[in-house]
């Protein structure tokens, strides 16, 4: 477990954690590179029904009018897959995602970056999730940063595998050793608990071809619960679901979600705003909760 | 047909019944993996003990992986698939299918027991 002290600074803001991370201090950058911000959503699982969440018809929806409440619109919103729940039926994994993409489409801010977890993919390797929401990994740019997804769901195995590794090595040979770079993906790249399943089994190659790059950051969801690790400099932070929550890493033995609190509706869900300064290679992370206070 | 004839004969056969013998003293245990569950999902085990897991998937491509001996396979619809174990340390141990396989996937999961 990384000494927190090591890399991220704790403050407050807003009712909600804030952590900055990132190399400062760290060597120079491009001038005319512009702070920006955008917001990470995981793991919402529309079409879960079940004791962890009986409000599970509203979550999504509270989420979506609390990202719309923000002070100050976000660039651009991520989703870290998990966007439904997993069906073996695929009409009705069909209509769980027409279903969540027109609730996120009442999301005022248009620009938004899809990714796919294991409940949306694994059973029919994205076919589904490539039709409703576009390739499974993918890269872009925005003022400076580099964003690159990565699909380790599609395979049922957990495996990024060699064509999207390849892939990664290309997109990454074209980026200068100093570029900054931002990692999206579902489950942890590193072995968080492999008891549990929170792995990428071939996760280790795509930290190994990140390695040569200093200012790396990874945000992922799949563990339903905030969590910071570090694998070298590459800092690894994963996001709160909009579902329920799942017990820490490790703490119980099984990895059941954790009950819903009848007198805290919503406690453990949320999710967070990342500010990046490209400048400085760093990234301020505000935590907010699912719905609106 | 001669005593010679009938000793060259029964040589093999003796050589499968040694084998046989031999490979008695691997205690081989079948575990059914179906969705959503391993069954027996608790497996108890001596420590130092050879046992070899005989795991058959009959519904779907399970995985079988018991991280903290560094053990895991891919299961075959139907076929069994053998794991041989020989479990150095004693404890309770988790197990689980890491091949995703749908809405109980999660839960699919099972323990083994290693004793003195």
């Amino acid at each position: 477990m990384m000494d927190r002290r090591d890399f991220l600074r704790l403050g407050a803001v807003g009712g909600g954690a804030v952590f900055l991370s990132g190399l400062y201090g760290h060597a120079l950058a491009a001038d005319g590179d512009d702070d920006f911000y955008f917001v990470q959503l995981s793991d919402a699982h529309w079409g879960y029904k079940g004791p962890a969440n009986p409000e599970a018809d509203h979550t999504l929806k509270q989420a979506v009018e609390a990202v719309n409440a923000l002070a100050q619109a976000p660039e651009f919103i991520v989703f870290t897959g998990d966007l439904t729940h997993t069906t073996d039926d695929p009409a009705e994994r069909r209509r769980r995602m027409a279903e969540f993409k027109s609730i996120v489409g009442e999301l005022k801010v248009k620009h938004i970056h899809f990714l796919p977890g294991e409940h949306d993919a694994s059973l029919d390797k994205g076919v589904a999730f490539i039709e409703h929401f576009g390739p499974t990994h993918y890269s872009f740019d925005h003022k400076g940063v580099h964003f690159i997804a990565l699909d380790n769901v599609s395979d049922p195995g957990a495996r990024i595998g060699e064509a999207q590794l390849a892939w990664l090595k290309e997109d990454l040979s074209r980026q200068a050793k100093d570029a900054r770079i931002v990692v999206l993906t579902h489950r942890p790249l590193f072995d968080l608990a492999p008891a549990w399943d929170w792995a990428t089994r071939d996760g280790q190659q795509a930290i190994d071809l990140l390695m040569p790059y200093p200012n790396v950051t990874v945000f992922y969801g799949h563990i339903h619960q905030e969590h910071h690790h570090m694998t070298g400099h590459i800092a690894h932070h994963s996001a709160k679901s909009l579902i329920f929550p799942l017990p820490a890493p490790g703490s119980q033995e099984r990895r059941t979600p954790l009950p819903w609190d009848p007198a805290m509706p919503g406690k453990g869900l949320g999710f967070r705003e990342i500010e990046a300064e490209p400048k400085q290679a760093a990234y301020q992370i505000t935590e907010f909760a699912a719905r609106k206070a | 047909m001669n005593n010679k004839r009938r000793l060259l004969l029964a040589a093999p056969l003796a050589s499968v019944a040694l084998m046989a013998f031999a490979k008695k003293r691997e205690r081989v245990i079948k575990i059914e993996a179906r969705k959503f569950r391993f069954a027996p999902n608790v497996i108890e085990v001596k420590k130092g003990e050879d046992v070899v897991l005989e795991l058959t998937a009959v519904d779907f491509p399970h995985g079988f992986s018991l991280p903290d001996f560094k053990i895991r396979a891919d299961l075959i619809m139907d076929k069994p698939v053998r794991v041989k174990l020989k479990p150095d340390k004693e404890g309770q141990f988790g197990f689980l299918c890491d091949n995703f396989c749908g809405s109980g996937h999660e839960e699919m999961a099972g323990t083994l027991i290693v004793k003195a």
